[in-house]
């Protein structure tokens, strides 16, 4: 069954003072999904999301949202979206009321409207106790939630989170995480950039990893680990003489995909480790290998990120565009 | 229309509630002027300044008219402080992002600046007339003063606006305000008059707006209409001259950081 597209991406590229930020890239987002763009500092994910709400214009190729085109269709296509930035847009001046009472205004609601929207939001994101005390008052967690309040202020059909959880401690990553969880099963599309592997893989239905301007690999954080090819399980054994003659008799096996030799035993990547063990088990004791450990991997987004780019996310040297 | 008015009303809401939030800037912003400038510097240069060059009855009547276009011209210049520090921590992108009017941001701020400067304008005239200063030309002629004064500030704030969207960093931008700030002011006839000052000088400071606008302000102030009428009717043309191009300078800045 096809899928509704919220967003079309199509050939996009977008260039700074010579230096090309965003480099051809499409992809699509499907209405009610949570899609992810991960990449480390400065690989175009900002960019990429300032061009899909109307802040940027692409150089070219082109973007549509809903069917409107983020150029053409600016001001409708701002109606329909929210959106928080990576930094924490807050006027420390104005109370956490403030801010939602601008954006109120700025969103043309009529104002009992407003005040209804207000309250709902204040209680969903646990701030209604302080609603009323400056922003400048409050912790880097209480900021991130009325960002957040000030984002989901319109309604909207697209939610834009820019790092969402950039330099929270575990707690509040963890709370800004179930917001995005609950309005995931309210059905809103959440389109989402990070750094973090485990956000995106904890959050995202699909992503797309982003590097160097360029989409590398997208889908579902599982399709992306089992594309890898299996999970790994490690043996290490007690007479490593005995490493080549395992080697040659595990290979073949059914449910073993490959074997590869290590210092201390084999790396075997098995199709079903439920079904491999036995094997390896059985065919260790054939050849009378003793095993002194037995570690299972199942392969992580590190390791996805890793075949793709060929480097970890957190190698790669911060060069962030404008 | 009904729109456009909720936006620049909810963004002016918020330049004013930020303003009573900073109680101690709003006392500095309000007293420094007549502080420093006037009753410092007038009273300090009282005997000093001949009142055969001044022309004035003393030199606080004649300074009036150079503080009051001094602080229109401070104000102005720094108007755009606060969108440059809305830039830098992404607030101005959250105002973008939403279906406003493009304008309303800028119109809000200009909104702002005007009404602060003709307040403080107004405290001035207040201060100055404490000191034994007159407006010469009444009511109306405070009237006018406003008016000239915000079709500086106008142009001003277009600047200052312009400035703010195209630095890189509010270092830059403090850096240029404070290299463009004090040489208008002295090269301009607001602490002595042309005819006082070294010929190159003068010459310069009749090619600086702020010129323009101290002569017709302060015969409002010492003279009478007749001898206003012709220096307003000039610095009216000169200003919008001035505005069109510094609102032109300033819409382009704003197209290009804001796309």
């Amino acid at each position: 069954m096809d899928r509704a597209v919220a967003i079309d991406v199509s050939h996009l590229s977008k260039s700074y003072d010579g230096h090309l930020a965003v480099k051809d890239i499409s992809f699509q987002v499907y209405a009610g999904e949570v899609f992810g763009l991960l990449g480390p500092n400065g690989a175009g994910k900002s960019t990429t999301l300032r061009t899909l709400i109307t802040l940027l214009s692409p150089t070219s190729g082109c973007a549509t949202i809903f069917g409107l085109d983020s150029v053409r269709d600016a001001d409708r296509v701002r109606q329909l979206i929210g959106y928080v930035p990576q930094e924490r847009a807050i006027d420390r001046f104005l109370t956490g009321r403030e801010h939602l009472e601008l954006l109120g205004a700025l969103y043309h609601l009529r104002k009992d409207e407003a005040r209804r929207r207000i309250g709902e939001l204040l209680k969903l994101v646990e701030l209604e106790a302080h609603a009323d005390r400056p922003a400048k008052t409050y912790s880097g967690g209480m900021k991130r939630k009325l960002d957040i309040a000030c984002g989901l202020l319109p309604n909207p059909n697209v939610l834009f989170l820019d790092e969402p959880t950039l330099g929270l401690d575990v707690q509040s990553r963890l709370k800004i995480w179930d917001y995005i969880r609950l309005l995931k099963t309210r059905g809103m599309t959440v389109v989402m950039t990070t750094n973090y592997l485990e956000e995106a893989d904890q959050l995202c239905d699909r992503l797309a990893i982003i590097d160097g301007g360029v989409i590398k690999t997208i889908g579902s954080p599982l399709e992306l680990k089992v594309g890898l090819g299996g999970d790994i399980v490690s043996l290490t054994l007690k007479e490593t003489d005995k490493i080549p003659s395992l080697e040659s008799a595990l290979k073949g096996q059914p449910a073993i995909k490959a074997v590869r030799a290590t210092s201390k035993g084999l790396d075997i990547r098995v199709e079903s480790p439920e079904k491999a063990l036995p094997i390896i088990l059985e065919c260790a004791n054939r050849a009378g290998c003793s095993v002194e450990f037995i570690q299972y991997n199942r392969p992580r987004l590190d390791d996805v990120f890793l075949a793709h780019t060929g480097r970890r996310i957190e190698e790669v040297p911060a060069s962030d565009g404008p | 229309m009904n729109q456009y008015w909720q936006e620049i009303s909810a963004l002016t809401m918020r330049w004013v509630r930020r303003l009573s939030r900073e109680k101690f800037s709003m006392l500095f912003t309000l007293v420094q002027p007549m502080l420093f400038w006037l009753i410092f510097f007038g009273n300090l240069f009282q005997r000093a300044a001949d009142s055969q060059v001044t022309q004035a009855p003393n030199y606080i009547s004649f300074l009036a008219a150079g503080v009051v276009v001094m602080t229109v011209l401070n104000n102005g210049l720094a108007g755009g402080v606060d969108l440059l520090f809305d830039k830098e921590n992404g607030f101005l992108e959250r105002l973008m992002s939403t279906p406003i009017h493009r304008t309303s941001v800028i119109l809000s701020r200009f909104l702002f600046v005007m009404t602060i400067t003709s307040l403080q304008v107004l405290v001035i005239l207040a201060v100055a007339f404490l000191f034994g200063v007159q407006p010469a030309t009444g009511l109306l002629g405070i009237a006018a003063i406003l008016i000239i004064g915000m079709m500086f500030g106008v142009g001003l704030t277009a600047i200052s606006m312009a400035m703010a969207f195209s630095v890189k960093s509010h270092g830059d931008f403090f850096s240029v305000l404070g290299f463009l700030s004090l040489p208008m002011i002295f090269l301009s006839s607001a602490l002595v008059p042309l005819t006082a000052m070294p010929g190159w000088m003068s010459l310069l400071a009749q090619f600086n707006p702020m010129t323009w606008v101290i002569d017709a302000v302060r015969p409002l102030i010492l003279s009478s209409w007749s001898e206003a009428l012709p220096h307003v009717a000039m610095v009216v043309v000169v200003m919008i001259v001035f505005d069109a191009l510094c609102l032109y300078g300033g819409a382009k800045a704003f197209r290009r950081a804001m796309g």
